[in-house]
């Protein structure tokens, strides 16, 4: 059928009535006729019929077409008279033109000063350290709990959670730090080869694997790793309202959910920095042989004289604090998501962003009491 | 409406099966153009699975489905395509895209598909909105309506095309009974205008009574169709104890 466009002819009827005859095609594939005579003819008429007679095919384009009608009819307080048209037209019209239920509401503007903007960030900045200091609380009346013995979870889920904390992670753990400890054995060999005194570089890659970037770089392979994970876990049973059966069948989800996760954490941290240590001094090692002409044992025996235990359980102290932040980073953002699926990602997405800041900012500081203490 | 007289939608020897556990076997049944075609059985007995098979969302491992005698899964993908365009599925949560207003998700296959100008699509996507008591909710976000007007804004947004065939899945699922009522005399309304097919998985016996013109139910344990035909005749007429006692939730073994 190659019928036109949408056709309308119009005429008045000697009772003054404005009569719309359409023909041909009124499908979505098709153009509707202008509206502007439509508007003429109508604002000087005493009534609107029609003839469908002629409609060779319809869909819903036709009632867009009849929709404009009417509102141009009632606006100059005619009725239409729709007798005229394919049933089912009608009864669509009809249809879609009655009350909603509910009516909508008009949405506010989303324009706001800047003013109210700073007052509303400052707002949610408040309400969000409210929620932060409250998880803490809670977190530290669970911790009571567990050293009274009264903490109830799952021993089962505990060690699931062990195992995805530590094995799982040991071999992203040993590529990092092992690269970590050739990095710096390169950036400080450099340098002290110019006064003859690379052999020092086992000094710099003890240390500094030992104090310093075993833990950091633990803990954010840790935040990346199982503060999302978590996050994700606990979002996902926000959504499905798991949380609040857990509340209801009278758990708390903090000993339940959060507890065994933050245990495994400050368990598990501190071993894989440990691990991280040795791996680091390992790389820094496979530098200094091969392209600093050091022998295995002139760099065995610098590292020892270099390192003292008390170097490594500073570095150890730092994983444990981490370990705590990327458990409360992950486990706060999981408990406060959103109810919808897009919430989950988001709350993995904060618990990492969260995570790794809470870690760099508490670097900072251990280091700095380290310092003030003489540790 | 003639109901029943052209057939629509053929399957034939239909196997579903996921990962090699066979759901249902042997499926042979009939759609008419214009029927309410309600898909029954007790959970688990695989009606949602079949929705997806006949929607093309899962492959069958035997049989085939043709819509107006046209094969869906022999056909290139052209054929389907074009099949697919005269589909319209209401999914059991409304799966309305999250990111996008009312307005656009109705909106998004009409800007794929014609070539209307953009206030066109706009009044077509209050229309479909409209149609389902949702008028003046264009520019609201899923998120921020309730539960069963997400779901009717899912059926506005499945009439987008004017589909020749409509595909609900469970549609009263977790609806009042008065919305329940509604969203049936709806889908008859919207049979009874636009004369489309209607095809409904749904355990709500009411509304399968009220709207079925024709059906089919499965059984989980004999993983096939064991009653066929309009629903309210079967209540009267089968004698099959499993029908029986879904029909009349358990009074009547």
């Amino acid at each position: 059928m190659s019928a036109a466009d949408c056709l309308l002819e119009m005429e008045t009827a000697h009772d003054g009535a404005l009569i719309l005859r359409l023909r041909g095609d009124w499908t979505v594939e098709r153009a509707l006729p202008a509206s502007e005579p439509l508007r003429l003819a109508i604002a000087g008429a005493h009534g609107v019929r029609f003839d469908g007679s002629a409609i060779e095919a319809w869909d819903s384009l036709l009632i867009v077409f009849l929709r404009r009608v009417a509102a141009l009819a009632h606006s100059h307080g005619m009725n239409v008279d729709t007798s005229g048209l394919p049933r089912g037209a009608q009864r669509l019209l009809a249809l879609s033109s009655a009350v909603p239920e509910q009516p909508g509401a008009p949405r506010e503007d989303g324009q706001q000063t800047a003013l109210a903007r700073l007052g509303a960030s400052v707002i949610s900045g408040m309400e969000g350290l409210h929620v932060l200091l409250t998880f803490i609380g809670e977190m530290v009346l669970a911790v009571g709990r567990l050293a009274q013995g009264q903490a109830r979870f799952r021993r089962a889920d505990f060690l699931l959670i062990l195992q995805q904390c530590s094995a799982q992670a040991l071999p992203i753990v040993s590529l990092i730090s092992f690269l970590v400890g050739m990095i710096l054995a390169y950036v400080g060999a450099v340098q002290l080869k110019q006064f003859g005194a690379q052999i020092f570089v086992a000094n710099l890659v003890g240390l500094g694997m030992a104090r310093e970037m075993g833990a950091m770089m633990t803990a954010i392979i840790m935040a990346g790793r199982t503060g999302a994970a978590f996050a994700a876990q606990l979002g996902t049973m926000t959504v499905g309202e798991e949380i609040d059966a857990l509340r209801t069948s009278g758990f708390s989800p903090m000993d339940f959910l959060v507890l065994p996760r933050m245990l495994a954490l400050v368990l598990m941290v501190p071993l894989l920095c440990l691990y991280a240590d040795l791996l680091g001094i390992l790389g820094g090692a496979v530098v200094a042989i091969t392209s600093f002409d050091i022998s295995f044992s002139q760099y065995h025996d610098q590292t020892i004289a270099a390192l003292e235990l008390r170097q490594f359980g500073l570095g150890l102290l730092k994983a444990a604090v981490f370990g705590v932040l990327v458990a409360i980073a992950g486990c706060l953002r999981g408990m406060q998501c959103g109810r919808s699926a897009a919430a989950v990602g988001d709350a993995a997405t904060s618990a990492v962003v969260t995570g790794i800041v809470w870690i760099i900012v508490a670097d900072a500081l251990l280091t700095i009491l380290y310092d003030v203490l003489g540790w | 409406m003639t109901v029943g007289n052209v057939v629509h939608v053929e399957v034939s020897g239909l196997t579903m099966a996921y990962d090699g556990r066979v759901v249902q076997r042997d499926l042979d049944f009939t759609i008419g153009r214009g029927d309410i075609f309600v898909i029954m059985g007790g959970s688990g007995c695989g009606k949602s699975t079949l929705l997806r098979h006949l929607v093309g969302l899962q492959q069958p491992t035997a049989g085939d489905i043709r819509y107006n005698g046209a094969s869906f899964l022999q056909g290139s993908p052209e054929q389907r395509a074009s099949l697919l365009r005269r589909f319209g599925v209401m999914y059991q949560q409304g799966a309305l895209w999250s990111s996008m207003t009312l307005a656009e998700n109705v909106a998004l296959a009409l800007e794929q598909y014609t070539t209307l100008s953009p206030a066109e699509i706009r009044e077509l996507a209050s229309l479909k909105l409209a149609l389902v008591g949702l008028a003046g909710f264009e520019d609201y976000y899923p998120s921020e309506i309730s539960g069963g007007m997400q779901k009717r804004a899912g059926l506005a947004r499945a009439m987008a095309l004017d589909p020749e065939i409509l595909f609900f899945d469970e549609p009263s699922a977790g609806l009042d009974p008065i919305s329940s009522r509604r969203l049936d005399e709806l889908i008859l309304e919207l049979r009874e205008s636009l004369g489309a097919t209607i095809v409904i998985v749904t355990h709500e016996l009411p509304s399968i009574f009220s709207i079925g013109t024709n059906g089919i139910f499965m059984d989980a344990e004999r993983k096939t169709i064991i009653a066929r035909g309009n629903p309210s005749r079967l209540l009267a007429e089968c004698e099959d104890p499993k029908v029986r006692e879904f029909l009349t939730r358990g009074q009547h073994r």
